[in-house]
């Protein structure tokens, strides 16, 4: 084996064919873009963006002239799809790092312990000063109550389908939690909201958890369930071997072998309701008081104040920059979440067994 | 009950071949274990979950279909094909035309702008980066995917849409004969700009989904092709994408069905009226969900039932496109997107 290894090492070039050397994307791209920013200043084009599409065209074009009359057309088209999955993936950066850096910047500009501890009460939307203290409120409480009713829902019905389910019930129900993933969030709101017009009942912060939890009951669903069936079937047979009742075979030793992954689908689904406005501007209405009861009064919540502070303010500047930093509080809050969630599924990884 | 055959399911070892159980001894046993308590109350609790989660459906169609009922039946104008939206009237006029036009517009110019550009980044994470940057690749498209939709919204309307005015310069001087691109040089809080937001907003989705079905290419198809001597791009033209298609058109439908309930960031962004426009640059037009959120502080019981009227029509499109891109995805078990 070795002896042809050495072999076949010596004499790749006659077997290959040419082949451009490692270095030759990067000096195109470093030819086109003096080119482009040549032709762009000789054209007197303004826009930096113009700039950046001819220098893109002319790498595309470039790489391909070069590598077909190099090494053939079919290598050529191999690089200049390389280069266009490399552009996708830039293109996709982009705004992450634009929406990131603008929240960041700008949110920090009045983001302090002042602004996480007052409210909006006595401030007019379109003066400075306030905070997002009853709105942080309003989003722990309604999330919360969400997460106490959607959390165990979801992860019932999970045992359910991976402990018991077989027939058209398991089968129908997993069909329609599929579904229910794509439920857009203003139609739970809407269906609530539906339940208050039929008992004239005003706007209250727990309308806004029962929106919540549906959204959520579905991801805590599928999430659960991928995670119970990652448990070996090894250990419940052991279990119920030593005439463990099938109920406490589930609490005692499925469910901790696979409580990491579970945490981190509920977080992982706190996290995506945490951002949800449109069932609270439905049924929770915003308040720029402090109201600590959910289940009278309209309440406030961050998502729901950043839409307020930017729709309601007639573009006042302070306005603005309270949206931006009770976005960045509450990109933070979803981040935190979903970094540790990610954490604790690490860390509390399954063992799958063999 | 089918209790029996459920009892027995996992816990017991396979039978003998050649001695059968009486049937007697097994229901005898099924029958001691659907005495214990504990056993009874822990299925009823969780079956009662599952059945919960169905009348919850069931629930969310009936009264979201009577609530529009009752507003139909006053609309004076035809439902599906008014271009107005006075509740306020006596008698009401409604419809859901410039909505669905609407909704429709700015979710396909999401997908093509999202599909290409997601399929690409699948790519680029499973097939084409480095495998030091893959991993950070895929994280990022995850915290795309956690932005709250709102933020979103904020960003798009106070940093995207100014930096758009170049842009819709350009295509209306270039392609503005066309009537699609031109532009009178308003604020471009258009169509255009909501589908190219929601295209940001439905790519990692779109992309996770992908990702998975690109991963699960038997390796031994793309090893093939390198052995007779194919290119990368001949590698994924001829072994992943032919693979890997009916997962990617599921995926862009997953995408596809969040477009159209998008609520917030189109409400930000869109600066909407009652009417639809040949031109996707100029601003105008309103989707299902926007229409609901911008309407309704101002409206009466009527104009919410009304309103729900609308969303009914938007549940059941979504319905529909999820219910058949989870059609797709069931015939192959392996993968589902449900919690991408």
């Amino acid at each position: 084996m070795s002896h042809a290894a050495t072999v076949s090492d010596k004499r790749p070039s006659t077997l290959r064919g040419a082949s451009l050397p490692k270095w030759s994307p990067w000096a195109i791209a470093a030819g086109s873009i003096v080119a482009a920013v040549g032709i762009g200043l000789g054209a007197g084009l303004d826009s930096r963006v113009q700039w950046g599409l001819i220098a893109g065209l002319l790498f595309v074009f470039g790489t391909y002239g070069i590598a077909a009359k190099v090494e053939g057309r079919r290598q050529a088209k191999d690089r200049v799809a390389t280069s266009l999955v490399w552009v996708a993936f830039v293109l996709a950066v982009v705004p992450l790092v634009s929406l990131l850096w603008t929240t960041i910047a700008r949110g920090v500009k009045v983001l302090d312990v002042y602004f996480l501890t007052h409210s909006m009460g006595v401030v007019a939307d379109s003066e400075p000063g306030g905070g997002i203290y009853h709105a942080i409120i309003g989003s722990l409480e309604q999330v919360g109550l969400a997460t106490l009713i959607g959390a165990p829902i979801g992860i019932l019905t999970a045992i359910y389908l991976v402990e018991y389910g077989r027939g058209g019930l398991a089968k129908a129900v997993t069909f329609f939690v599929d579904v229910m993933t794509g439920i857009p969030s203003i139609v739970a709101g809407l269906f609530i909201l539906s339940l208050m017009l039929m008992f004239d009942m005003q706007p209250f912060g727990f309308a806004g958890s029962l929106a919540l939890a549906i959204l959520m009951m579905p991801v805590v669903v599928r999430s659960t369930e991928e995670m119970l069936k990652l448990v070996p079937n090894e250990l419940r047979e052991a279990s119920l071997a030593l005439g463990v009742p099938k109920w406490r075979t589930i609490l005692k030793v499925v469910v901790p072998t696979s409580i990491g992954g579970i945490i981190t689908g509920v977080m992982l689904s706190i996290a995506r309701i945490a951002g949800e406005t449109a069932p609270v501007l439905l049924l929770v209405f915003g308040n720029p008081f402090i109201n600590n009861n959910p289940f009278e009064g309209a309440q406030a919540s961050l998502p729901l104040y950043i839409y307020q502070q930017y729709s309601q303010s007639a573009g006042s500047t302070a306005a603005y920059d309270r949206a931006w930093a009770a976005s960045l509080t509450l990109i933070a809050f979803v981040m935190i979440l979903n970094m540790v969630a990610r954490g604790i599924a690490r860390w509390k990884a399954p063992k799958t067994g063999r | 009950m089918d209790i029996s055959t459920k009892k027995t399911g996992a816990a017991d070892a396979p039978p003998p071949t050649n001695v059968p159980p009486s049937p007697t001894a097994e229901q005898k046993r099924a029958a001691r274990a659907a005495t214990r308590p504990g056993d009874r109350i822990f299925l009823g609790l969780s079956r009662g979950s599952g059945i919960l989660l169905l009348v919850i459906m069931a629930a969310i169609a009936v009264f979201l279909a009577y609530r529009a009922y009752l507003a139909i039946s006053k609309d004076d104008a035809n439902f599906l094909t008014t271009f107005e939206w006075n509740t306020g009237l006596v008698p009401p006029k409604f419809g859901i035309a410039v909505l669905a036009f609407g909704t429709v517009v700015s979710s396909i110019i999401a997908m093509v702008i999202a599909v290409p550009i997601a399929v690409a980044i699948a790519l680029f994470i499973t097939h084409y980066a480095p495998r030091k940057l893959s991993g950070p690749v895929a994280y990022v498209v995850d915290l795309l995917a956690a932005v709250p939709s709102i933020v979103y919204g904020l960003w798009g309307a106070l940093v995207l849409v100014p930096y758009l005015d170049g842009l819709f310069g350009w295509l209306n001087d270039f392609f503005g004969w066309t009537g699609i691109f031109s532009w009178d040089e308003g604020a471009p809080r258009s169509m255009l700009t909501v589908g190219i937001l929601l295209a940001i907003m439905i790519l990692p989705i779109i992309t996770n989904v992908s990702r998975e079905v690109f991963r699960q290419v038997p390796q031994m198809h793309e090893e093939a092709a390198l052995a007779l001597g194919a290119t990368r791009w001949e590698v994924v033209r001829m072994a992943v994408i032919p693979f890997g298609r009916s997962g990617v058109i599921s995926a862009s439908m997953l995408g596809l069905g969040r477009a159209l309930g998008e609520t917030m960031a189109v409400a930000t962004v869109l600066s909407p009226d009652f009417d639809i426009h040949a031109s996707l640059l100029n601003p105008g037009g309103g989707t299902f969900a926007q229409n609901i959120a911008s309407k309704f502080n101002e409206a009466t019981e009527f104009g919410r039932d009304a309103l729900i009227a609308s969303g009914l029509v938007l549940f059941v499109i979504t319905l529909l496109v999820n219910g058949a891109a989870r059609m797709i995805i069931a015939r192959r078990k392996e993968y589902s997107g449900a919690n991408a």
